[in-house]
């Protein structure tokens, strides 16, 4: 599928409209700013019927593929069964290179048939498609599953629309950890708590989440089963117990503990067992996050005098110093490939900003004009970064592409939301 | 001598608190002096302070649990600078009488939270937080309280105490909050 791509290059989009660009769904906003953003144009039809269901599939579909920041959605109000042969030529006249159609059906048992087809357009080649039968619940989860399909035919990277996010939102003095798709719908709620929530960690599996919960009037970290709702307690030693970060395997928790005094870094069991003190230091060590391959931590420490983002082998051994760049490096996350850190760094005027960079070379990147923000959070197939910031005053959340070029802004409910975290593939 | 013996009982209590915390000094030296005469301001050595004028006479000073605040009572809120884990000088007196309540007894428990404010990531300022929380505990212990009667948390930037943005709000964030259990 690399001719889409060269031929997407040949056209070179020139998109300079940095404000808010209406997008194929009102309930999303996705914001293109920059020039030379190559994207990939494609049309997304209604799905036959998909109206008589509660789920817009085909406007989900759209509102993904235009996050991901590789395509540049067609307006179009055709509805079109994945049955019909498609009027290529009049597709191809509108510059489309790529087009989805398809339907849904209600079942006897109300369960959803949800079908579609996926065509190269300028090669006139039928690109396969699928059928579905879904619960009406996971209406959703069946247009997520189709971006997925769109996404790893047409780039050959697999797609993260179909993964989950958790997060917390907080109305009023009622603080709830969300699980949610990744494009910030359908979210559930997997604890209420007029006490603050924060730090919450995907198990590797997507079974479980670590959080810590203030709701003893301390940080005690928990471990909950997303699920059944069953949790269990990891830490709660003398003093603050936070920043649980999974291994790759899920069989280790790093976790912030004061219980010896200061804040340092520990890696205990997934249940909590075999506390092992990992950093010895006067300083404060703290939001540790392993390395892709399991070996190394990444950690934030002041210990040179501000924080800044250091590493150190699991086993025990050298400290290194990772960010060199402003004084002020704080929230590191690593790419499922292990060569690039983001993280929030505070600039000048006391604003902080998403930042990412590239580990081998040590180019550092802003990726944002935003002033707040925090916990950036990579997707699974490392093609995109969560992370929270403030517009106009509210808490929300926001994906970027690694360039900062394609930004959209998720949940349109009115309570504020902070502390994203990308969940794994497999759902 | 018998001009002088009435008002002498303030510098003589300040010196027992100095016993007790030599970073009082400062603050007992500029203790007004009522009606203070040219004698007033003689150095005054605590083996001199007597009542009545006797050379041999002794004024007891019981500090004891119906001199403090019944439990509970005890001020509870200490603040801090921005980037700062001192406690001020100004807040010593709450970490006194704090300690001196712990040290009356034994079985009473207290936290200490620790907070910041807004600025910065959530964790970050749940360890900044955290170490104000010790810096305190650690005054406490230095005045009498038992490490095992303190707890020191943090709730970072979590617990706002007030709302808003701007150092009005931020300066009563940053702050240290003595909770007895």
């Amino acid at each position: 599928m690399t001719s889409f791509f060269l031929r997407a290059f040949a056209s070179l989009w020139a998109l300079t409209f940095l404000a808010w660009a209406p997008s194929a769904s009102a309930q999303f906003r996705v914001d293109i700013s920059g020039v030379g953003a190559t994207q990939l144009p494609i049309a997304v039809a209604k799905f036959r019927d998909e109206d008589k269901q509660p789920q817009p599939i085909s406007a989900i579909v759209r509102a993904d593929l235009e996050r991901s920041g590789v395509f540049k959605l067609l307006p179009t109000d055709a509805v079109l069964d994945e049955g019909a042969p498609p009027n290529l030529s009049e597709w191809r006249s509108r510059s489309s290179d790529a087009l989805v159609m398809g339907s849904v059906t209600r079942l006897a048992d109300g369960r959803l048939d949800v079908r579609f087809k996926l065509w190269d357009v300028v090669k006139g080649a039928d690109l396969g498609g699928q059928s579905t039968v879904v619960q009406a619940a996971d209406a959703r989860l069946a247009a997520h599953r189709i971006s997925d399909y769109i996404y790893e035919k047409l780039t050959g990277d697999k797609g993260v629309f179909s993964t989950r996010i958790a997060y917390v939102s907080r109305a009023g003095k009622q603080y709830t950890l969300r699980i949610a798709d990744a494009d910030g719908e359908g979210g559930q709620s997997a604890l209420n708590s007029p006490e603050p929530i924060i730090s919450p960690a995907w198990s590797p599996d997507g079974r479980d989440v670590a959080y810590v919960s203030f709701e003893s009037q301390k940080a005690v970290i928990y471990v909950q089963e997303v699920q059944s709702g069953k949790r269990r307690v990891v830490a709660n030693f003398k003093g603050s117990n936070s920043a649980p970060a999974w291994s790759p395997d899920g069989q280790l928790l790093a976790a912030t503990l004061s219980r010896d005094g200061g804040s340092q870094l520990y890696v205990m069991g997934r249940n909590g067992d075999n506390v092992r003190r990992i950093t010895t230091s006067p300083a404060i060590d703290t939001e540790p996050t392993f390395s892709p391959d399991g070996r190394s931590l990444y950690f934030v420490s002041d210990r040179g005098g501000g924080p800044q983002v250091y590493r150190t082998p699991v086993s025990g051994g050298a400290v290194e110093r990772v960010t060199f760049s402003g004084a002020y490096n704080i929230s590191p996350a690593i790419s499922p490939d292990g060569k690039s850190l983001a993280y929030i760094s505070r600039l000048g005027g006391g604003n902080f900003r998403l930042h990412v960079q590239d580990l081998a070379s040590g180019t550092v990147t802003a990726l944002t004009e935003t002033n707040d923000d925090e916990s950036p959070s990579f997707a699974p197939n490392g093609r995109l970064i969560i992370y929270a910031t403030r517009e106009q005053g509210r808490d929300v959340l926001m994906t970027t592409t690694l360039d900062g070029r394609i930004k959209a802004r998720l949940m349109s409910s009115a309570a504020d939301v902070r502390e994203p975290m990308w969940g794994p593939y497999g759902r | 001598m018998k001009a002088t013996s009435s008002f002498l009982l303030s510098p003589v209590r300040c010196g027992l608190s100095v016993a007790l915390l030599t970073a009082f000094l400062a603050g007992c030296s500029s203790v007004p002096l009522e009606g203070a005469s040219v004698e007033s301001r003689t150095p005054v050595d605590s083996n001199a302070a007597n009542a009545g004028g006797s050379q041999s006479g002794v004024t007891g000073v019981n500090v004891n649990q119906s001199s403090l605040p019944p439990w509970g009572k005890q001020p509870r809120v200490i603040y801090f600078d921005l980037d700062s884990y001192v406690v001020k000088d100004e807040y010593l007196s709450v970490v006194e009488v704090n300690a001196k309540a712990l040290a009356a007894d034994r079985s009473r428990r207290l936290t200490i939270e620790g907070h910041t404010d807004e600025r910065g990531g959530r964790e970050y300022n749940l360890a900044l937080g955290q170490k104000r929380a010790e810096s305190v505990a650690k005054s406490l212990t230095v005045l009498g309280a038992s490490a095992n009667q303190l707890e020191a948390v943090s709730f970072g930037k979590e617990r706002p105490a007030a709302q808003g943005s701007g150092e009005a709000a931020w300066a009563q964030n940053r702050r240290a909050e003595l909770n007895p259990r």
